[in-house]
């Protein structure tokens, strides 16, 4: 299964429920048209819910970030939601669990937006 | 009852197009001999993203994508060790360019992370110029030490 992409709008925050895998080519490339687009409209609140995921490649992490340093660079925030193990795992062996704000509640996670 | 393959060996060689379709192939076949040594679910999912990190490596970087070239792949099923050697026909690179992905100047960058990857999901790491100019890389796994 590649990935599966649904965006919805939660108050002022862009939530993007992401299933499936992350991986180069199909993957990377649907997950950074739907950010580019949000960001072209300004939706720059926004917020990654990767319960779903299933796999992330080197390339797909590599979108995570350009994301997290577009959406930054534009003056919004991009945090992570439902993170499962292996997702974590991953982000911790490249050091990047501390660069995202990684959130466990939606709710929690849509009222952090400032 | 089911029989146990578990320490019988096996050698599989495939030379496989240039293209991201072979990385498919390549982890496929790799997860099929890797269940078959008896390597539980977390560590079939590190061999087959080390096996993607490599293919990708192979097909985008050493090949980059020429129909010409092909990507050989080699497995190798041992009562101790999975060795998997993937070896691309594109031009090489400087091992000691590669940067390290940890640093703090690299953290946000967009790639750079494969090799790193290989190494923290197998037990070995070899990396070799060939002298047809391509890159050959040898991941390995312990079977003892699932």
């Amino acid at each position: 299964m590649s990935v599966k992409l649904n965006t919805r709008q939660v108050g002022n925050v862009s939530v993007i429920d992401v299933a499936g895998r992350i991986t180069l080519g199909e993957g990377s490339a649907a997950l950074r048209e739907t950010l580019r687009d949000m960001v072209a409209k300004n939706q720059n609140k926004i917020l990654l819910n990767l319960a779903d995921v299933t796999y992330i490649d080197s390339s797909g992490i590599g979108e995570l970030v350009s994301a997290y340093t577009t959406v930054t660079n534009t003056g919004g925030q991009l945090k992570l939601l439902n993170l499962n193990k292996r997702v974590k795992d991953l982000l911790q062996i490249t050091k990047l669990y501390t660069v995202f704000e990684v959130k466990e509640d939606e709710a929690d996670a849509i009222r952090s937006f400032s | 009852m089911r029989e146990d393959t578990r320490h019988v060996p096996e050698t599989v060689e495939r030379l496989l197009d240039s293209t991201l379709d072979s990385v498919d192939q390549a982890e496929e076949l790799t997860a099929a001999t890797a269940l078959r040594a008896g390597f539980d679910e977390d560590e079939l999912m590190k061999i087959g993203m080390a096996i993607r990190e490599a293919m990708v490596n192979a097909v985008v970087h050493g090949n980059q994508y020429n129909q010409n070239k092909r990507v050989r792949l080699s497995l190798s099923l041992t009562a101790d060790r999975f060795t998997i050697t993937i070896a691309d026909e594109g031009s090489g690179f400087d091992f000691a360019q590669i940067p390290d992905p940890l640093a703090p100047e690299n953290l946000l960058r967009t790639s750079g992370r494969g090799i790193f990857l290989m190494r923290s999901f197998m037990d070995a790491v070899d990396l070799r110029h060939l002298e047809s100019g391509g890159t050959e890389v040898t991941l390995v796994k312990n079977v003892e030490s699932k």
